[in-house]
This record gives C-alpha cells, structure tokens and sequence, in this order.
C-alpha cells in the first residue's frame, strides 16, 4: 500500500491541477478549440517531444522527426486506404496502426545508426540531408508516394461507436496518447537507462572508458523517439485526413525545432508548451496585425522568448517562481543546473 | 516538479485572446490565399482582387455590411484546410473564397463537404479535380482553370505556327499537369505528338536546367514551357546562353509580366513565342481596361497591371457579392437559397461572360496571345483571339472527356 501511495504523492499537486483542466477542457471549449487547436498542438507536442528526448538527454538535435513521423504518417494510406487508386493495401486498422508506428520507429534507428557518431552541428547537418531528402523523393515519386499530390481520404477509424475524427473523441485520443508519452518520458528519464543516456550526453568518452556502448545507448534513443513521433505521424494523419509532401517538408521540420527550443529542452513539458504557443500564434497572429506582416509577429515572439530565456517558456517560467520563492525566504537552493546549461551551450 | 498549477492561468490567457467579437447583422466573409514563402507576391495580389470587388460593392451587399476576415495559407493543403477551419468554425464565415493553389484547392472541396451550411468559393486554384471528378455541392469556382486556360493554343500550334513535334519542360506538380494536358490534347488530335522521352518535369524552385538543356531533343519543332517566376526566367536564360534556338510555346503563367518584365537577353528570342490564359494584359476591350483602371487607382503599389490572381479572387468575390444582393443579404436558412442563386449567376466580368457549369465549374473566355515588342521597347503580350464560353470539358462530352483519364505526367499519351 504505502509504495504506490509514495509514487502519487510526489507528484507535485499543481500536475493534478493540470491533468484535471486539460479532462475537462472540451465541455467549455468550442470543438475548433478542441480540435484544431487542443489536437494539433498535442500532436505536434508529441513530434517535438521526440526532438526534446534526443536533445533534451541524449545531447542530438536531430531534424528529420517529422520526418519520422512522416513514414508512419505515409504508411497508412500506402498499407490501409485512400482515395487516389494509389497502392492502398487495405490492411485492418489493429495490424496497420502499430505496424505504421514500428515502421516509423525502424527508420529512427536507422537515422540513429547514420548519425549518431557525429556530434553537433554534424547531426544537425545528417539529419537535416534524411529530412530533405526524404522529402524530395516522395514528392518525386509517383508508384509509392503519389508523388505532389499525396494521399487524401484517409478515415478515421470507428470502434466502440465513437468516430474518432469527431472533435472530442480526437482530442482525448490525443490527450491519452500524449499523457502516455510524457509520463513514460519522466519515468525514463529517471531510469537506469536514462540517467546513462545523459551521462553520455554530459561526457560521452568518460561513459565509454567506464565501459557503457555509447552508440547503443544513442541509437536505442533513436528508436524510442522514434516511437514517439511516429504515433504523432499516425495521430496526424488522422487529424488531416491526408498527407502530401507539404506535410514533411523542411519549414515543418525547422517548425519542430522551433517548438522545441522555445517551449525548453529541460522538461518534457516544454514541447507541449512550445507547440501551444506556437499553434495559437500561427492561428491568431493574423488577427492581431495587418496580415503582410503577420509572419514577423510569430518569429519576434520566438525570438523574445529565447532571448530572455535560452531554457525557453520552462525557463521563463523557473525564473518567475524563483523569483517569487527568494520573496518568501531567502532559503533558495539553485536547482542542479549545471550540466544542462552545457546542452544549452551546444543548442547556442 | 517545475511548472505548476500557473500554467493555467497562462494558457486560460492565451484563449481568451482568441475570442473574437461579433456583430449579429453582418455577413462574415472569409478570404484565404498564399500570404507567406514563395507564392506570397501573388497571394498579396490575390487580396487585392478580394478587396477590389469589395470596394466596389462598398463592403455591402443585400442591405447588409460585409466584414472580411483573412488568412494565410503556405501553398500545401494541410496549411490550407488548418486556415479555412480556423475561418469557419472559429470566426464563423458564412462564405469562404479561395484558395490559391492546385492541390489546396481539392483540399478545401473536400473539407466543403463536411460544411454543408458554409458556401464555398474559389480563390483562383486550378486543379482539374476540384470540380471535375466528385464534385461538392457548396463549393463553386467562378474562374476558369489550368486545362480551360490552355483553349486554343494546341491548334493554334499546330495549324498557324505549323509545329509539329514538341518537347515539353514543365515543374512537376498538379497544375503544369493539368495545362500540359490542356495544351497537348487539342494538338495531339490535330495530329501532332509530344514523345514521352522528350517531357521534363523539374522540382519547383530549380536552380539549374543544363541537364535538361543537353537532354532536349534537336528533331523536335517547339519547346512547350510551363513554368512559373523564377523557374521560368532561369530556364530560359540558360537554354539562351547554351545556344538553343528552338521556338517556344509558354503557359499561363510562363510568358506573363513577371517573366517578361526581367532583365537580360532572355528577352529577344522569346518575341513570337505564343501563350494562353485567362486574362490578357493588353487587351483594348473598355471592361478589361476599365479594371484595370481601377486596379491602378485603389493600388498605386500594386503590379503595373492586375495579374490572374487578382483577376481570378476579384471575379470569385464579385459573384458571391451579386448573389448575395439578389438574396437580399440573407443566409438563415444556412445559405441554401444564396447557393441556388450563386449556380444560376451569369455575369460581366473584366474578362467577358462568366456561367457555371452542373458541376459549379465556370465557362468563361479564354486569350491566345503572343510576345511582341512594344513601342517603348518593352515586351508585350499581343491578344491574337478570345475564345468565349471555354468550358471544363474542352469542348467534348463529359463522359468522354472523364476516360481521357486523370492528368499526370503521361496523359495524353500522344506519341
């Protein structure tokens, strides 16, 4: 009894607070709120979230996510249907989700083989070669891909009676899936395996002298964030009912590190928070100024934010409550930053 | 644990500057083009044909005031169904225009069908398949597109400049399909042919054409070229420099002002070159010049002349505006009957007579024109003839014209 007490007791109560809010979120909300606004900023929550496990721990910004997750994205309607006679296996919805999903997480690792025994600005530039790459081969591409067009018509399933492309379904689809992933993230992140994953990403030549494979442990992350985005590529696939070239370009891709960086590597929060501010930006920045120059707004906005703070929204959001916590007692305690600062350093 | 329970009040913050007010009597309309990356020129444009119908109309129609609310798109349908989403069910428009490009445009038509009570109008997309192939019944396009733009120039080709193999450069995506098939169908049943070794489709945004250049056959008698902007001017820049003297034939957006106004010796060699579109600059009819006008008075920074993105959201606007007069304004029974007048609307645009087919699909006038020098040394696109009531099907049975099969790379087969 007392051991899984323990667990939920340390959950700070204010992720309580959270989990209750984003519960109840839809009955108030309107469904485009619900939709286009709740879902899509979880999905892409969830393909930034697979960018912040690779670098947020592992020390490897990789470019080629949505890349990832585009091959889960495009493998069902290559393995499921469309509605463009183009292949369309027609495989059951219980084989052609996780297979889309394991698909997706093989091509991570395979990213992870190729690049992981580069560092820095020379992972960057391998996985940014995948992403675009990838790109043009399904745009050029017409026996597999459809090349420009893409796949449309690709339906959400329907079980337990529920459509799951209506709004609120979709958004608790969403929730669960997210939930599911960031948990998993904190667990892991405490797990032997984490801590050594970044061990390596704080001194990888110490790890191997003290007898750790470091490129296993990098490509295992691979494989994992793989997971990760390529449940997103399904989840988005879904919630467009289509993918074409456009959905993996390269302005995606750059839009996913974006989010990264500005909601904080730190936390498995911050892509969350990221793609929240990002989507409402990208939807209501038209409104806010004349729409030739809308475009500023939302990079200014970034900007801002990773001037005054390079830990992103986190950041900004530890220095407010740190603030508030030196008012109330002059007993502040640094938190233990100092090898993630290092990572920051790399990201600068 | 860091982020606490604050978080909420930041994200109730940030929804609450999402709401958006609104007025009862007013009709919400929503414009939606390419305002960022590549096409952003021409998305600017397209707004502007937006608001000149608008201005026209003095932001009312049917007794009630029109309130436009825009957006952005990036040229991919995803980008395209996340805007017209955020108009409908977040600003609430009653009806939509645009989008701008091919491939959104089938994107929006099936979105439409999930909106049955929202009228949608084209921007000035010109994908086939929006209206050709399972069609929606609440979207309409009041603008003719890539195929139809192409009526005439295959025969002209053919019988007036005597051509009678082509090669054919073009980028590689749905609308240079679409105006290679407009132009090769009518040239091929004269009996001309375009061999499938001797077509090129190139990414958009090509830089380098040499390999293109070598691979042109010497045995054919034109080069048909569809592409747009940059991609044109570098084609033809370079196939000038390697020495090519083939005469070319241009699409609807190959030989236009934007092409034709660069600098450099591209100039020369393309005098003579014939093209086809919906619009054509020089036109002398009084409505066209007119427009034009007009373009120039409410857009002193605009382009030189409006371009047929202007022209195309300008028209689409102007209808939705004229049926909404005859409707008196009035969309409560969720845009039925404003619907039922919109398919039945005929009207004078700048460019001639404009109807809808069954399938919503405009049949309006088309240009066949040809570069020539201008007085003042400039170049020019001479109108040589107006074909009027170009319709979807060019001209044969729609059954018929549905077994020529989808537009591609291959289509016609025409060896």
């Amino acid at each position: 009894m007392s051991e899984p007490r323990s667990y939920l007791a340390a959950i700070h109560p204010g992720w309580w607070v959270l989990l209750a809010f984003l519960l109840i979120y839809p009955w108030f909300a309107s469904d485009f709120f619900t939709y286009q606004i709740g879902g899509y900023t979880l999905i892409l929550g969830l393909i930034a979230l697979s960018l912040m496990v690779l670098a947020g721990y592992g020390g490897m910004i990789s470019l080629a996510q949505i890349t990832v997750a585009g091959v889960a994205a495009y493998a069902l309607p290559i393995f499921g249907e469309n509605a463009n006679d183009v292949l369309g296996l027609g495989w059951p919805e219980w084989v052609l989700y996780p297979f889309a999903i394991l698909l997706a997480a093989t091509f991570s690792t395979l990213v992870g083989l190729i690049s992981v025994r580069t560092e820095g600005i020379y992972t960057l530039m391998i996985t940014l070669a995948i992403a675009v790459s990838f790109f043009f081969f399904v745009r050029q591409n017409y026996a597999l891909f459809n090349g420009f067009q893409g796949f449309s018509g690709i339906d959400a399933p329907t079980f337990w009676g529920i459509y799951w492309r209506d709004p609120t379904p979709f958004y608790y689809l969403c929730l669960a899936v997210a939930a599911f992933f960031f948990t998993a993230t904190v667990y892991g992140s405490r797990s032997t395996f984490g801590l050594t994953l970044q061990a390596i990403r704080d001194n990888p030549r110490r790890m191997a002298a003290l007898g750790y494979s470091v490129t296993a442990h990098r490509v295992y992350a691979f494989f994992l964030s793989g997971l990760i985005a390529g449940t997103a590529g399904v989840l988005l696939v879904l919630f467009n009912g289509r993918v074409s070239p456009g959905t993996i370009g390269v302005d995606i891709a750059v839009d996913i590190l974006v989010i990264a960086v500005v909601g904080g590597l730190r936390h498995p929060i911050g892509p969350f928070l990221g793609a929240l501010a990002f989507v409402l930006l990208e939807n209501f920045a038209i409104d806010l100024i004349d729409r030739e120059r809308f475009n500023t707004v939302i990079g200014m906005a970034f900007l801002l934010v990773v001037f005054f703070s390079p830990d992103g929204l986190i950041g900004l959001w530890q220095k407010a409550t740190a603030k508030m916590r030196r008012r109330d007692t002059l007993d502040v305690k640094p938190t233990a930053k100092s090898t993630k600062e290092e990572t920051q350093a790399d990201l600068a | 644990m860091f982020v606490k329970s604050k978080l909420l009040a930041t994200s109730v913050l940030a929804l609450s500057l999402a709401t958006t007010s609104a007025w009862a009597e007013d009709i919400k309309m929503g414009a939606i083009a390419v305002l960022e990356g590549a096409f952003a020129v021409l998305g600017e444009d397209s707004m502007r044909g937006v608001e000149l119908a608008l201005q026209e109309f003095n932001y009312t129609a049917g007794g009630k005031t029109i309130e436009l609310i825009t957006q952005s798109s990036d040229a991919s349908p995803d980008s395209a169904v996340r805007g017209a989403r955020k108009l409908v069910e977040q600003d609430g428009v009653q009806i939509l225009v645009g989008p701008l490009s091919g491939s959104e445009g089938i994107a929006i038509k099936d979105y439409s069908k999930t909106q049955p009570n929202v009228t949608f109008v084209n921007g000035v997309s010109g994908a086939q398949d929006t209206t050709l192939r399972e069609p929606s019944e609440n979207f309409f396009r009041f603008n003719t597109e890539g195929a139809q733009w192409m009526a005439g120039l295959g025969e002209y080709a053919y019988n007036e400049k005597g051509y009678r193999t082509v090669a054919v450069v073009a980028e590689d995506y749905s609308f240079p399909y679409t105006q290679v098939f407009g132009f090769l169908e009518p040239f091929c049943r004269a009996g001309g042919s375009a061999p499938q070794d001797a077509r090129f489709f190139v990414p958009i945004g090509n830089k380098d054409y040499s390999s293109v250049i070598a691979a042109l056959p010497d045995d054919v008698d034109a080069i048909y070229v569809a592409l747009g902007g940059a991609d044109a001017v570098n084609f033809l820049s370079q196939y000038d420099q390697a020495g090519g003297d083939l005469p070319l034939i241009g699409g609807s957006i190959t030989m236009d002002q934007t092409v034709l106004g660069s600098k450099g010796r591209t100039r020369d060699f393309v005098i003579g070159t014939p093209s086809a579109g919906p619009i054509s600059d020089t036109w002398d009819d009084p409505r066209w010049q007119e427009f034009v006008a007009k373009y120039q008075e409410a857009f002193p920074d605009g382009f030189p002349s409006p371009s047929l993105f202007a022209h195309g959201y300008y028209i689409n606007t102007k209808a939705v505006l004229l049926a909404l007069e005859e409707v008196g304004g009035d969309l409560s029974d969720g845009g039925a009957n404003f619907r039922e007048v919109l398919a039945n609307l005929e009207f004078e645009t700048p460019t001639g007579m404009v109807k809808l087919d069954e399938r919503r699909q405009a049949i309006g006038s088309i240009f066949l024109t040809e570069v020539v020098e201008g007085p003042d040394g400039n170049l020019l696109n001479k109108t040589i003839k107006v074909t009027e009531n170009v319709n979807q099907t060019l001209g044969v049975d729609y059954e018929k014209f549905l077994e020529y099969g989808a537009v591609s790379r291959e289509n016609p087969v025409c060896e």
